[in-house]
């Protein structure tokens, strides 16, 4: 199935395309009641949001002419399935100094990619191992 | 010896005293281009320019691609529109900055044009504007239609219950976010559990931030307490960025990080953060901060935390500094970010340059106006003391009243207040309880409610805390469980509102520029994106906001003056009678004076405004006559109840040519037949600090002109309150009460009057 991509006229989805959202396990958001959390049959899994839903919301930043907010949605949208820990190791060798060379960074790329399909993020870092190479951000500093 | 008077003064003592007023207390710094102080004139600020080669950014604001540090780096690859750069660029700064302040220019026209300019021009243009324009343009440009406000929820102890108490009053006021933070970090979870609980009373729909260290925060994000962070701060030298321990590339990876946890995130800069860390490579305040702000659009943050904030005190030090932290909300909402608009860290000592800092923000409206307004007491502000705190909410509620401005925060009463305070401390006990977190007394409780800031409390100290903040996270404790917990301890609205909370970032409508939820539903600037072109457009305070907004407590109406004056009524009536006894004409003895009363004076009205009994301010106006052997004729007039009208009238029916004119306020006037209306002999007019003293002494001069002395005048000596200010409005209704008996035909009635034992 196709669909026409969604703009500020689908917006807020919660509203206007209650089809369309879903948490991570398929619930929709009549689904998440109060009833259901008590019954246990609701778990923090559901309210999370999905890489769909990102996406959604990228085509509506971008009919609303703010291409930057979509293409950091975009990017999040490969990040869901990330774990924690992994996410937070990427930030920590992001930071000045923490990868001793471009290799480090260029190696999260690659797993990005092979891993987590997340294409953009991938690029988005082979561009920090890059600038941090050309203004000696590889040096610890502590 | 030397004498004294010989001796020249060396200063005037004004000085002194300006000394001693808290404004002295806050520096000032000189213009120091070289050094970094300068608020737009930076000595090594570039010239705006741009080359584009083979479609890549070559030259940008002078600097070649090979030399581009790299905050130009990320600005020319993932900020500035290729397309269009070179035509934009080319564009006269002052020609754009008209198109900011012109209403038929659009704001997305102006948008697309800022995608197109470098940090350099946007800040040239922006210079361009007077403080005014900034403001006007600033209206024009914020993303969202309608205005909102973000608020601090700390204190001094870390106390949960205190937090939870606090949280449901900042929701009550209105505010759309609340942040809190802590004096140990290691009870950011407790802090957060609190927080979150407290606002989920009374409705729902307030984002709620724990600003903490980055990964703690984002962990707390994903236990679902929290629904937003504002904490990726950005710097506008690369060595300064260093120094704050990141990158570009690692903040826009967080910005990133947050979007896919379902939590709203904006960036925070400000003016002064380069000076003050040591890197400002001689640029100035607003070019330093135009390169953080394009930063921020570039890595994809939906809005920022903007306009000196923590650098808020130094900006402000600078000459035209206030008027720069303006320059860049301006120039944060023109690249189509939310701004959370400053107004955050208290810059002032100065209660007139608070007062003054906030007024533009209020009158062109913000997101949020404030990116940090301390709902608690200062001292309880975990972030600093804020521009407005606890102890001056009712100023800012007065001040939207004043301008029928609306500053996001609404006006609530006492018992509303102490309902959703008790409640959300019960509340937390429940969760507390029902987790086997703690088990609040009722003493701890209670004292809780009742104290305006931590130093009243009876409740948990900073340790306590840290036990129950560890075993929130050790245990894995989720907002799913605290739900949970409300709902079986019959906090079902609680449960529900909270729930709704956590459901906010299933669909994400919520990660959009400015969004808030308001009256259950996200509203942002693409469902409500501020669309001002002129007079009658944009953001207009509807009939039942403008209600809420001037509904503040204790104001005075006519009834309320009248049911007043009706509880004197029967107190005065034990104290004198009037008695009318016919129709009053002039008086031939030489040796009377006439005091002539108000329409309304003691039949109507009983107290002057100085709170003092009718029948004790005629007692001394007598018993002052009296004492210098003279008599005093008592006469009410119906025509008029105008003081100089009231004493000229009496002048003209007394023997002696002195009439005393009074009216049921206090405000009092000794006449002479033979002068003009408003050319009396002594004027008593400030009434609300005239005392019974002064009555007696007015009635004795009076008694003295009409022996043909020159007597001391009376001077009742005020210290310059502002009296106008305290009385005015009950003078208004008073006088009204006054004007509404008066009758132009009715002739004066002679009275006689008897005092009964009474108030002396």
């Amino acid at each position: 199935m196709t669909f026409n991509k969604l703009t500020g006229k689908d917006y807020p989805l919660a509203e206007n395309r209650t089809d369309l959202v879903q948490g991570h396990r398929g619930k929709t958001l009549n689904e998440l009641d109060l009833a259901s959390l008590e019954t246990g049959d609701v778990n923090m899994q559901d309210l999370r949001i999905t890489g769909k839903a990102l996406k959604m919301q990228g085509d509506i930043a971008r009919s609303a002419n703010r291409q930057k907010l979509a293409d950091n949605f975009e990017r999040a949208s490969e990040l869901v399935d990330i774990p924690q820990g992994y996410l937070m190791e990427i930030y920590e060798l992001l930071r000045p100094g923490r990868a001793s060379d471009q290799s480090e960074l260029q190696a999260v790329a690659a797993k990005l990619r092979s891993t987590y399909q997340a294409n953009r993020m991938a690029e988005f870092i082979e561009e920090a191992a890059e600038v941090y190479e050309q203004r000696g951000l590889f040096t610890s500093r502590f | 010896m030397v004498d004294p008077m010989s001796v020249k003064p060396n200063r005037w003592r004004r000085f002194s005293q300006w000394d001693e007023r808290p404004l002295r207390l806050d520096s000032f710094a000189v213009d120091d281009p070289e050094n970094g102080f300068s608020a737009m004139k930076g000595a090594a600020d570039p010239q705006p320019s741009v080359e584009v080669i083979d479609g890549k950014i070559a030259v940008m604001d002078g600097i070649a691609e090979a030399d581009f540090d790299m905050i130009d780096t990320f600005v020319a690859r993932h900020h500035l529109d290729v397309e269009s750069t070179v035509q934009t660029m080319t564009m006269p700064s002052q020609q754009v900055a008209r198109m900011l302040v012109d209403m038929n220019v659009s704001r997305n026209d102006l948008v697309k044009l800022a995608h197109g300019m470098t940090p350099a021009k946007l800040a040239d243009v922006v210079a361009h504007l007077t403080a005014m324009e900034i403001s006007f343009a600033y209206s024009k440009m914020r993303p969202r239609k309608t205005p909102g406000n973000q608020g601090h929820v700390t204190n001094a102890k870390d106390d949960p219950l205190q937090l939870a108490a606090d949280a449901a009053t900042a929701v009550a006021f209105g505010f759309d976010e609340i942040e809190t933070t802590m004096r140990v970090s290691r009870n950011a979870w407790s802090n957060a559990l609190a927080c979150c609980v407290g606002a989920a009373v009374g409705r729902w729909g307030t984002l709620f931030q724990c600003s903490s260290e980055e990964a703690e925060e984002l962990q707390i994000g994903m236990a679902g307490f929290s629904s937003y962070a504002e904490t990726v701060s950005v710097y506008g030298t690369e060595k300064a960025f260093i120094d704050g321990d990141d990158t570009p590339w690692s903040k826009a990876f967080l910005t990133s990080a947050y979007a896919s946890r379902g939590i709203k995130m904006r960036c925070t800069s400000g003016a002064g953060a380069e000076l003050l860390m040591g890197f400002h490579e001689k640029k100035s305040l607003l070019y330093l901060e135009a390169r953080c702000l394009c930063m921020q659009r570039a890595m994809g943050s939906q809005g920022t935390q903007n306009g000196g904030i923590d650098g808020a005190p130094l900006a402000s030090s600078i000459a035209g500094g206030v008027r720069e932290l303006m320059a860049e909300n301006l120039i944060a909402v023109w690249l189509d970010l939310e701004c959370a608009s400053g107004n955050d860290a208290r810059s002032s000592e100065s209660e007139i340059r608070i007062g003054a800092k906030i007024l533009p923000f209020l009158m062109s409206g913000s997101d949020f106006i404030c990116s940090g307004f301390g709902t608690i007491l200062k001292y309880d502000n975990s972030f600093n003391a804020s521009l407005f705190n606890g102890e001056e909410m009712e100023d800012f509620l007065v001040l939207q009243r004043d301008f029928e401005a609306d500053g996001g925060l609404t006006p609530i009463s006492e018992t509303q207040i102490l309902d959703v305070r008790i409640r959300a401390v019960e509340a937390l006990s429940a969760v507390f309880e029902e987790l086997k977190l703690g088990a609040p007394t009722t003493a701890m409780k209670n004292s809780v409610v009742a104290a305006s800031g931590s130093d009243e409390t009876e409740s948990y100290m900073p340790r306590d805390v840290s036990l129950i903040s560890e075993k929130i996270k050790g245990r894995g404790i989720t907002v799913l469980d605290v739900i949970k917990a409300l709902a079986k301890r019959d906090f079902k609205q609680e449960a529900e509102h909270l729930l709704s909370l956590v459901k906010l970032r299933v669909s994400g409508d919520y990660l959009q520029t400015s969004a808030i939820v308001r009256n259950d539903q996200v509203i942002s600037a693409i469902n409500d994106p501020n669309d001002y072109n002129g007079p009658g457009s944009g953001y207009q305070l509807s009939e039942q906001r403008r209600n809420e907004i001037i509904n503040i407590r204790d104001q005075l109406s006519r009834d309320a003056v009248l049911h007043k004056e009706e509880t004197f009524r029967v107190k005065e009536a034990a104290n004198i009678a009037y008695t009318k006894i016919g129709q009053a004409m002039a008086g031939k003895k030489t040796d009377e004076v006439v005091i002539g009363l108000s329409p309304a004076f003691g039949l109507k009205l009983f107290r002057t405004l100085a709170d003092h009994s009718l029948a004790d301010v005629l007692r001394e106006l007598i018993s002052g006559i009296e004492s210098k052997g003279l008599k005093a004729r008592i006469v009410r007039f119906h025509h008029t109840a105008d003081t100089s009208f009231l004493g000229l009238s009496a002048a003209s029916l007394s023997g002696s040519g002195i009439g005393i004119g009074v009216q049921a306020k206090g405000t009092a006037v000794i006449h002479h037949i033979e002068r003009l209306p408003h050319n009396n002999l002594e004027l008593f007019s400030n009434a609300p600090i005239t005392n019974l003293a002064h009555y007696r002494k007015l009635g004795e001069n009076a008694a003295d002109y009409a022996l043909g002395q020159m007597p001391v005048p009376v001077v009742v000596p005020t210290r310059g309150e502002a009296l106008g200010a305290r009385f005015h409005a009950r003078v208004a209704l008073i006088y009204a009460i006054e004007t509404s008996l008066t009758s132009q035909d009715s002739p004066p009635d002679e009275v006689t009057i008897s005092f009964r034992g009474g108030n002396k």
